[in-house]
């Protein structure tokens, strides 16, 4: 059966899908990266699918499943690459891939992760009653 | 409405044998109701064509403009009409030189006189009456391939993408927005914000002389779009007449930006990323 590669480059896994997707890569896919989260301990997931000519339904649920997953193992999850052909289709059928944050490509991806996980930590720091208590 | 070969025979007959007053006669009167507007040797020379045409098929038998012997007739209609319509002639100008034609027969069929001279007008009439409508058919063909070239060459022209800064492009939509433009506008936007890698877009509707509830769909849909490959559209150069129609249509823009200017646009984005504008101190001259 053939599998999506799931590469790790720093704090992100890359998830680049090149293959139509079918139910049990999709299945497969989801074990995968639930796995690699655990592992690596990344804290950002980007779904590259710039070479999907088709994104229907079934495609848009899995999408929403794996931004599910990561998000419950505190990993953000951007969507990249999309096509404007996908982009027009979706919007054209009524579909909007909700909860889902979206980037035009690999790099701008990464620095909407970078962001997030600052803003994060920004949030975490003023809420540590030391870190108050230190600057007066 | 062919002529027979009799009939053909005897049409032939009249025009060939007076071919220099027949065109000279057709000329006269086309250059009339044309009033100057074409020089009386290019028509000369269309109305030679177009006698030549109608002999060199009479010749080979039975007139008949449907059938593979007039092919040669059916190109020099055709030419006539094409140059007329290019030209901006309109379609009586064009089809007035044919039947200009009937004319100049009545006259050479009451001077030649005979038992059968009515029975003859009438076929000739019948036929000269089926040229000219072959005629206006292929100047309607022109004219409407015409109108179609510009109406795509409109499309084209009227969506340009322009880069106002890094990351930040701008479409200025001008003139008014239907579905065929809509979707252009859509493809090309989304295409350059691919092409530039631009997180930003904005959708000028200073050009736009009327929002409905169409076009507000229409750039919606963009937006959605847009979002969904990740960049970001603001709406601007919201006039107050159409401010106060989208009011009153009641069209949500929801969580999109909208702003009054172009130029209050590009200041929110610059925001957005982080840049920072400030004016130079003027220089002080010692």
């Amino acid at each position: 059966m053939e599998r999506v590669p799931i590469l790790k480059i720093g704090d992100i896994l890359l998830v680049s899908i090149q293959l139509d997707m079918s139910d049990q890569t999709a299945v497969q896919l989801q074990d995968d990266l639930a796995e690699r989260i655990v592992a690596t301990g990344c804290h950002g997931v980007i779904i590259d699918i710039t070479a999907l000519d088709i994104v229907d339904s079934f495609v848009g649920r899995m999408l929403s499943t794996i931004a599910s997953i990561s998000k419950v193992l505190d990993a953000e999850t951007v969507v990249v690459g999309m096509r404007p052909a996908v982009a027009i289709t979706l919007v054209e059928l009524g579909l909007s891939l909700n909860g889902i944050r979206t980037a035009l490509n690999v790099e701008r991806g990464m620095e909407l992760i970078a962001a997030a996980r600052a803003d994060e930590l920004d949030y975490q720091l003023d809420d540590d009653p030391d870190a108050e208590t230190a600057t007066p | 409405m062919a002529l027979n070969a009799e009939e053909s025979g005897r049409l032939v007959a009249l025009l060939g044998g007076h071919a220099e007053r027949v065109t000279q006669r057709w000329t006269d009167i086309v250059a009339g109701s044309l009033r100057g507007r074409l020089s009386h040797a290019e028509l000369r020379r269309q109305v030679e064509d177009l006698h030549r045409a109608i002999v060199g098929t009479g010749e080979q038998g039975a007139i008949d403009l449907s059938a593979e012997s007039a092919g040669e007739l059916r190109a020099a209609l055709s030419e006539l009409s094409r140059g007329r319509a290019r030209q901006g002639f309109s379609a009586t100008e064009t089809t007035i030189s044919i039947f200009a034609l009937k004319d100049v027969l009545a006259e050479l069929v009451q001077e030649a006189g005979g038992a059968n001279a009515l029975h003859d007008y009438v076929a000739f009439s019948k036929l000269v009456d089926e040229l000219g409508l072959f005629t206006f058919e292929s100047f309607v063909r022109t004219r409407e391939s015409l109108i179609a070239d510009q109406a795509e060459q409109l499309l084209e022209l009227s969506t340009p993408v322009v880069k106002l800064w890094e990351g930040v492009v701008a479409v200025p939509l001008v003139g008014t927005l239907d579905s065929a433009r809509a979707q252009v506008v859509m493809e090309r936007l989304l295409q350059t914000l691919v092409d530039t890698g631009s997180p930003y877009a904005i959708i000028d509707i200073t050009g736009v002389p009327a929002v409905d509830t169409q076009v507000a769909q229409h750039i919606l849909k963009t937006v959605v779009a847009a979002r969904l490959m990740g960049a970001d559209c603001i709406i601007s150069g919201i006039r107050p007449q159409i401010a106060q129609t989208i009011v009153a249509l009641g069209i949500e823009f929801g969580d999109i930006a909208t702003k009054a200017s172009l130029a209050d646009a590009l200041r929110h984005v610059l925001r957005l990323t982080g840049v920072e504008t400030a004016r130079r101190q003027p220089r002080r001259d010692a």
